[in-house]
């Protein structure tokens, strides 16, 4: 009996060791990938940095103020100004859809017959 | 185990036979067997004690060889943390109220030099030269070549520049990376956000500090690790833009050597735009004058570091201090017939008017600087002081810019009556537009203290009450009717209902007196009126209006046309409707009723 419990332990033993060096190598190719990716992070942050000061250059209000006036003729884009507030009786009332049929019932008609 | 009995039976009938004690024999047993018991536990003890030590020793030389270890080692940075708490080593980027960028950082490279390892230091030195004009081949070389190990030669490179310097191929040649702060919007906010420059510089990285505005005040803030979310400042980009913009105009127009805006929020103090004209590039600050007036730099900002006389636009406190202690109501009648004459001062009014008998309202309206006089005369000194203290035009104003503790309000220091009578008007004591602006932001917020912020801020401030909700909304409809009847008609948007106040004061001359043709001129306004919730303060530095033969050199005819373009273009990009007109009473209607 003993010496059976002897090579069992021993296999065991053996069994973990192996177990426990492929866990070692298992973990440092592990770090190693979160490293690269915190390394692609950081690239990707750092260009994500740069685009948005770009965004922010491109946008800045001198240029855009020089686009609308070079391209006046096409765009017409003017300053805001108060006459560009309407009251609400400028607006036409939209017309109402079923409403619009049932007072004419003619002309819906003409549209179901062809 | 054999245990031996306490009484053997043949030893105690021996013992019995010799006629002694057989009770000694169980003693002395039992005395051998405890000896055997306490033998056997303390060897048991001893195993136990020195498995103990062991353990402890080997745990305590695996602690310390493992601090050893970490203590002598190279640093390295935890490969296993978890994302989402990293802290940022960058400068916190700098953004305005709606998060649009006015200030972040560039990932560029210093270049520097190892010039024990150069090849060729005179065609190193030849090269650069080419690339950077700015640099001397000769002296370069010399220096290349005198011994020394390390230099600097430059603080930033753009990509292009670095690809040229690495296509020299020179293995002396080498590049630290650096953060550079960049100011994607150039001239635009210039002073409020100051500028930056390099404090304690290595090979691998640079520390950014803050040189003027906001970046040096908040450099703290800036700066802290644990604070990467952008600082969101009061400042509407837009809003700025276009202050700038109309101001700009209004400076060539007038003729004016300088100029200075503040739009305000009376609610929450939040400085929406403050434009001081001319400024500078921050990518590029320029180097402070050396000699002349530090005025006439673009670096000075007008809007709070320019203290001066403000004029007719402090009358209206003198007004509001008096409505509010209960000595004068609008309609109550002022003496206004000139010339005042105290000691040996005759105050009259401008181009010498004589308003005679008016109200309080009217003496607003007039700007009558006679009838001010009379109403701070009743007021007196004490109260005078106590009010616009409390107005804040005693102490630095509180904005968040490395400059604004040092412009402190120039106060008489001693406040005989005439001095009472000249600041009722606005003259012998200097503050600056931002002043003014969270003066008049608090009487148009009711006459609840208003301090002015650059930092977003979101909530109305719960400040001390200054004046009384009455005297405020007096104060303001006074101002109204300066707009309507008074001196600044110009000032009238159709739909905003301006309120204001004009202000010209003549500049001191530094050799004493003033100069005869030197103006500076403000407007502060209130809009609408109905219910205050902006204010906007305009000054210009010697402005004049040359439209017709005989220059006009008042505050109604400079700040006021350019306040009122200001408000024209602003007012809309604030959400504000213009109110409505009332409506023309139908004569038909009239009748029936």
């Amino acid at each position: 009996m003993r010496p059976v419990l002897y090579v069992a332990s021993f296999l065991a033993v053996m069994a973990l060791a192996f177990w426990a060096y492929r866990e070692n190598y298992a973990t440092q190719q592990l770090l190693k990938d979160v490293s690269a990716l915190n390394r692609q992070i950081g690239g990707l942050r750092e260009s994500l940095a740069i685009q948005r000061a770009e965004w922010a250059y491109l946008n800045r209000p001198d240029r855009l103020r020089e686009l609308v006036n070079v391209n006046f003729d096409r765009l017409g884009l003017l300053a805001m100004t108060p006459e560009q507030f309407g009251t609400p009786e400028q607006v036409t009332y939209p017309p109402d859809p079923l409403f619009g049929m049932m007072i004419d019932p003619n002309a819906a008609q003409d549209e179901l017959i062809p | 185990m054999i245990r031996t009995p306490l009484r053997p039976l043949a030893r105690i009938l021996e013992a019995r036979r010799r006629g002694e004690n057989p009770d000694s024999i169980e003693r002395e047993n039992l005395r051998l067997r405890h000896e055997a018991m306490r033998d056997k536990s303390r060897a048991r003890a001893e195993t136990r004690l020195l498995c103990l030590g062991l353990a402890f020793f080997t745990a305590f030389t695996v602690i310390g060889a493992r601090m050893g270890t970490l203590a002598s080692g190279q640093p390295m940075e935890p490969r296993s943390a978890l994302a989402g708490t990293e802290i940022s080593a960058n400068r916190a980027d700098i953004v305005d109220r709606n998060g649009r960028i006015l200030a972040t950082n560039l990932r560029t490279y210093a270049l520097y030099a190892h010039p024990k390892d150069m090849i060729d230091p005179a065609r190193v030195a030849v090269e650069l030269e080419k690339l950077f004009p700015e640099l001397d081949a000769e002296t370069l070389e010399r220096r290349f070549t005198d011994g020394r190990s390390f230099m600097w030669i430059r603080r930033k490179l753009s990509p292009e520049q670095m690809q040229a310097v690495h296509d020299i191929g020179d293995p002396g040649l080498l590049f630290g990376p650096r953060e550079m702060r960049l100011y994607p919007n150039g001239h635009l906010a210039a002073h409020i956000l100051g500028g930056s420059t390099f404090g304690a510089e290595g090979v691998h990285s640079a520390e950014v500090i803050g040189m003027a505005g906001i970046e040096k005040a908040q450099d703290d803030r800036l700066r802290d690790p644990g604070h990467p979310e952008p600082l969101a400042l009061s400042i509407d980009m837009t809003l700025q833009s276009t202050v700038t913009e109309v101001l700009a105009t209004g400076m060539q127009m007038m003729n004016a050597k300088g100029a200075a805006a503040v739009l305000m929020d009376v609610k929450t103090g939040e400085v929406l735009s403050m434009a001081s004209l001319p400024d500078f590039d921050p990518n590029d600050r320029p180097q402070p004058l050396l000699t002349g007036d530090p005025g006439d730099s673009p670096l000075f900002n007008r809007a709070v570091q320019g203290v001066y006389e403000l004029g007719s636009t402090f009358k209206i406190f003198t007004v509001a201090a008096a409505m509010d202690l209960g000595l004068v109501t609008p309609d109550t009648i002022i003496d206004g017939k000139t010339p005042l004459v105290w000691g040996r001062f005759r105050i009259k009014e401008f181009q010498n008017k004589n308003y005679g008998m008016q109200t309080v309202a009217e003496v607003i309206e007039h700007s009558s600087n006679v009838g001010t006089a009379r109403i701070a005369l009743q007021i007196g000194a004490l109260r005078q002081q106590a009010f616009l203290r409390s107005l804040g035009l005693f102490d630095p104003t509180p904005v968040e810019l490395v400059e604004a503790p040092g412009a402190r309000p120039l106060v008489p220091t001693k406040w005989p009556e005439i001095v009472t009578i000249t600041t009722s008007y606005g003259h012998g004591m200097s503050a600056s537009p931002m002043h003014l602006a969270a003066a008049y932001a608090t009487i148009a917020n009711g006459g609840v203290k208003v301090e002015p912020t650059l930092l977003r801020r979101d909530v109305p401030v719960n400040g001390p009450r200054v004046m009384s909700e009455e005297t405020a909304r007096n104060s303001v409809d006074m101002l109204r009717s300066v707009v309507t009847k008074g001196t600044a008609s110009l000032a009238e948007v159709p739909g905003y209902e301006v309120a204001g106040k004009t202000g010209t004061a003549d500049k001191p001359n530094p050799q004493g007196g003033y100069y005869p043709d030197k103006v500076v001129n403000t407007f502060a306004s209130v809009f609408p009126a109905s219910d205050p919730q902006y204010v906007l303060i305009v000054t210009l530095d010697e402005p004049v209006e040359t439209t017709l033969p005989t220059p006009r050199r008042t505050a109604g005819w400079t700040a006021v046309p350019v306040s009122a373009e200001i408000i024209r273009r602003t007012a809309p990009l604030l959400g504000l409707r213009p109110i409505a007109p009332e409506p023309e009473p139908d004569h038909l209607l009239a009748v029936r009723n």
